[in-house]
């Protein structure tokens, strides 16, 4: 009767799922009513934005929601290939039952490797006890079971690395050696939630390559949760796509990017694909006028960390210019120094070298880098800055007026009636309510907090903004809403942007030139459809080709360029 | 989309919405029930510090020779008539001092056919109320002047262990206030140099912070207090006291607003601050000092009760505060000897009293300290 498993057979089956989060406010209906199949040596990607449930989705599975989310009803049929069939639904999740699924026959990783990993114990130790706990194997077979899986997952001298600690490893070796841990019992199915948002791009094809040809090999059901679609597009062959709890819609990839059906769905790939093209504002502008004088004009920049032979050169001997009006894009992957850059064009660090040319609006020059206090002042005025994290940057303890006309309060320029007048005033032209002046940053969503950021950048009236990753927290569907206010902004204002990101999406949509940063230096720079399309440096082209697209009928990150600087 | 969702999600939170952060950790803090007893129980007795002659019964300086070691009364609320009939109203059954004919040893025996009534809002001795105007009102009072009630006793000197005990907390719950205030104050002031500062201020400082923190405390407050005159007066003595406490408390509150400052120095508001044009002192007073304001509050809070531990057992040890002045551990050295505990075993009732301010502080302040910052969840 045991027939030997075959590909498309069903491993997983959930129905009629919902998972309940009971709050002080209320329940929250985290999952409700979701099922799937998930098949082996298929995957099935579940997509969908911030709270749309699609990580407690994945931990029900496992049983390992964490308080007070609870299961409220459905039912998860696991089918092993004895033939024999389990319903994890029914199961205690501290029963002995459910931990001898966990890890065993279903196993997950997870976005972040590091906290999942034991930073005091060495890496062969960690994946050496997953195996002697569940196949009960002695010292000497599990150590060289070990070897075999780290040289699986492709870690390099897997029989020296097993004896390493995580620090040791860089974001992507810990996530290789996560999945080597997840493979250790051959499961029968993975789970994966998120395992390269944390990655840089270059990376994350690696890890999803990995992935891929580690199902191919033993036939695994993968369960890949993403909230990116280009990451869908590459590996899914099914598609769920969620949105508060609900399944939206679900098929074949194909029918998903090429005929969707939901009206959620629609605008989600919608969203995505305006981020695959210049802006419409972008294309109705005058061009730039390429005579101008530079507003701003950095020279040899140097910003070194450390002292000693410990030295991190995080920027180093980088030069750019941006044009009044125009907006320059840095791109680069994470350690390529972008942000500090960013941050030295406001003297929030002091640089070790080099020279800010800072032309005013009156012609004069002034040197960022050697200005005295008061001079900083005065510019920081004209040069503002947008933060990434739309949590991070507005102080939890003021109101929104006050996060707002802060910068006109401190430097004098408005205060008591005035002073609302013009918050309210900003609030209005980023998009916000005046009436939540009064509320504080908790009461806000990550797109309007990023808004708030914007109003408290702007209320200067700055002629040059400085935005390090403004939208790459947001989720995709607010993230071109967000450009296009930056860039009417931009119209109204007369600004200069300095857009530091690390989505190639993001800049081809908003930037007129770009700037690709690699290890502290400035590797290639030109107009955004000339480093886009016709890319001269290799770092450029292997970023450029490491980038999954949206698009199922052009997968290609497997046929990517390699570049091994 | 989603945008236009959680903007309605919004409207309807309005409280939430526009609640400042001490409302969140106030909302946050009554979700933790250990902690709203131990508040219960601290607003308790710190009423009781400020006005310890109403809560009393007795003159708690009054020595009576006739009740010496005198036995806790039990207080009796329903009185039953002989046909029955009940009502509620408290008294006690008064005791007659006999001697023991053979060893001629003091003997209390209760009289069970005489009623003293406790009256509520009676009248006794005249105390002052936070030295502002004097009064005789108490809380409960005996209904025969000549009649005095012991709820706990009366100790060697026939004075009543209850209202030294409520008259007590006046000085051992202060201890704790002003002590900790005095730590609050050099700490952060110290804390906050070496961390917004850094560098060589933050070096020197962390050197002092570990050099105080190495001291042995005990055997320091013995010596620094053995070293204050007997003669000074009782204020002077408390005075120096607290100081003596907080002289070594400030430390651990130091570290406590140092790391809050390394923290904070790095966050992204912070930064935007710097970039708004505000200057130094508005980014730490406006923008720094509130996110950690909850913190200090609770650290303050586990910091009392070791203050008050520390003026008990100073005292205790003869090396605090001396006789006459009442503090809870003043009275529990009436209970040093063997004798007391095997006559007169009420005399630790201070003890009591100490582990409950103790426990309930402590309930306190680890409840406020889970509040303490309503964002991070």
């Amino acid at each position: 009767m045991n027939a030997a498993p075959k590909d498309g057979d069903v491993v997983l089956d959930v129905r009629d799922l919902v998972t309940h989060f009971a709050t002080r406010t209320g329940v929250v209906k985290a999952v409700d009513g979701v099922s799937f199949k998930v098949s082996r040596g298929k995957t099935l990607c579940v997509v969908g934005e911030s709270g749309s449930g699609k990580s407690v989705t994945a931990r029900s599975i496992l049983q390992i929601v964490d308080a007070p989310g609870r299961i409220v009803s459905g039912s998860m049929v696991l089918h092993r290939p004895d033939g024999s069939s389990v319903d994890l639904a029914t199961l205690h999740p501290r029963s002995r039952e459910i931990r001898s699924v966990r890890g065993a026959e279903i196993a997950m990783i997870f976005q972040e490797p590091m906290s999942s990993l034991s930073p005091v114990h060495t890496v062969g130790d960690q994946i050496m006890e997953v195996l002697r706990l569940h196949l009960g194997m002695d010292k000497v077979a599990a150590r060289a079971r070990t070897v075999e899986l780290l040289k699986q997952v492709e870690i390099p001298n897997p029989d020296r690395a097993v004896d390493r600690y995580t620090f040791e490893f860089s974001g992507g070796m810990r996530q290789r050696v996560m999945i080597a841990m997840a493979l250790a019992c051959n499961p029968s199915m993975l789970i994966a939630d998120e395992p390269t948002t944390a990655l840089d791009v270059t990376t994350q094809a690696e890890i999803l390559d990995l992935i891929k040809r580690l199902q191919t090999k033993f036939g695994m059901a993968v369960l890949f949760i993403t909230h990116d679609m280009g990451v869908v597009a590459e590996i899914a062959d099914e598609v769920l796509v969620m949105y508060h709890g609900k399944v939206m819609e679900s098929g074949p990839v194909e029918q998903i990017f090429h005929a969707p059906k939901d009206e959620y769905t629609r605008m989600l790939i919608g969203s995505v694909l305006r981020l695959e093209q210049k802006a419409e504002i972008r294309l109705k502008r005058d061009p730039i006028k390429q005579e101008a004088k530079p507003v701003i004009e950095v020279r040899g920049l140097r910003m070194h960390f450390g002292e000693g032979t410990n030295v991190t050169k995080a920027v180093d001997d980088v030069s750019l210019t941006v044009r009044p009006g125009e907006t320059l894009g840095i791109v680069g992957e994470s350690g390529s120094g972008k942000t500090t850059m960013g941050r030295c064009l406001l003297r929030v660090y002091e640089p070790n070298g080099g020279a800010i040319d800072y032309r005013r609006a009156d012609g004069s020059v002034v040197d960022l880098v050697s200005a005295d206090k008061e001079t900083l002042k005065q510019m920081r005025r004209e040069i503002r800055m947008i933060f990434q994290d739309p949590v991070g940057s507005l102080n939890p303890r003021m109101t929104v007026a006050q996060i707002i006309g802060e910068p006109l309060f401190v430097n004098g320029i408005a205060k008591g009636a005035e002073l609302d007048d013009r918050v309210a005033a900003l609030m209005k032209q980023v998009g916000l309510e005046p009436a939540w002046r009064e509320r504080y940053p908790h009461a806000f969503s990550g797109g309007q907090r990023q808004r708030i950021g914007i109003a408290r950048a702007i209320a200067l009236k700055p002629r040059v903004i400085v935005a390090d990753e403004a939208t790459s927290a947001l989720d995709v569907s607010i993230r071109s809403q967000m450009l296009d206010l930056m860039m009417n902004l931009q119209d109204e204002l007369g600004l200069s942007y300095v857009f530091i990101s690390h989505d190639i999406g993001v800049i081809r949509y908003m930037c007129d030139r770009v700037a690709v940063m690699y290890r502290g230096r400035v590797v290639e720079t030109g107009t955004t459809d000339q480093v886009c399309d016709a890319p001269t440096h290799d770092y450029t082209k292997a970023l450029l080709s490491a980038i999954p697209r949206p698009d199922p009928r052009n997968r290609r990150i497997h046929a990517r360029f390699r570049y091994a600087g | 989309m989603s945008e236009i969702q959680s903007a309605a999600a919004t409207v309807d939170n309005k409280r939430l919405a526009v609640a400042s952060q001490w409302q969140l950790v106030w909302w946050a803090f009554k979700r933790h029930q250990l902690a709203m007893i131990g508040l219960v129980i601290v607003v308790v007795f710190y009423v009781i510090a400020a006005v310890p002659g109403f809560f009393a019964v007795n003159d708690p300086a009054m020595q009576n020779a006739r009740a010496a070691y005198h036995p806790p009364q039990a207080l009796h609320f329903v009185e039953t008539d002989a046909d029955g009939s009940w009502r509620i109203k408290p008294y006690i059954h008064p005791y007659q001092l006999r001697r023991d004919p053979q060893t001629l040893a003091a003997v209390y025996v209760e009289d069970p056919n005489r009623k003293v009534y406790v009256s509520l809002f009676g009248r006794g001795y005249k105390y002052s109320v936070l030295g502002l105007f004097e009064t005789d009102i108490h809380m409960f009072a005996s209904g025969e002047a000549r009649q005095p009630l012991f709820l706990l006793g009366a100790d060697r000197l026939g004075r009543c262990v209850y209202s030294r005990i409520m008259q007590g907390a006046q000085i051992s719950l202060s201890v704790g206030l002003v002590g900790v205030f005095l730590s609050l104050t050099i700490g952060v002031v110290l804390g906050g140099i070496s961390g917004y500062y850094g560098g060589k201020s933050d070096f020197v400082i962390q050197r002092a912070i570990e050099f105080i923190l190495s001291l042995p405390t005990i055997p320091i407050w013995l010596a620094l207090a053995a070293a204050l005159p007997q003669d000074w007066p009782a204020t002077t003595q408390y005075f120096m006291i607290t100081l003596i406490l907080s002289l070594t408390g400030w430390a651990q509150l130091a570290r406590v607003v140092r790391g809050r400052f390394l923290s904070l120095r790095t966050e992204e508001f912070v930064v935007a601050a710097r970039l708004d044009g505000a200057s130094e002192g508005r980014i730490i007073f406006r923008h720094m000092l509130p996110s950690f304001m909850s913190h200090i509050i609770a650290s303050i809070t586990l910091a009392i009760p070791a203050m008050i531990l520390a003026e008990t057992s100073l005292s205790f040890l003869g090396l605090g505060l001396q006789p006459p002045t009442i503090s809870w551990g003043v009275l529990l050295r009436e209970a040093q000897n063997i004798r007391s505990i095997a006559t007169a075993p009420w005399l630790f009732a201070p003890g009591a009293a100490v582990v409950i301010a103790v426990m309930a502080l402590n309930f306190l302040g680890d409840g406020m300290r889970d509040a303490a910052d309503p964002y991070n969840k």
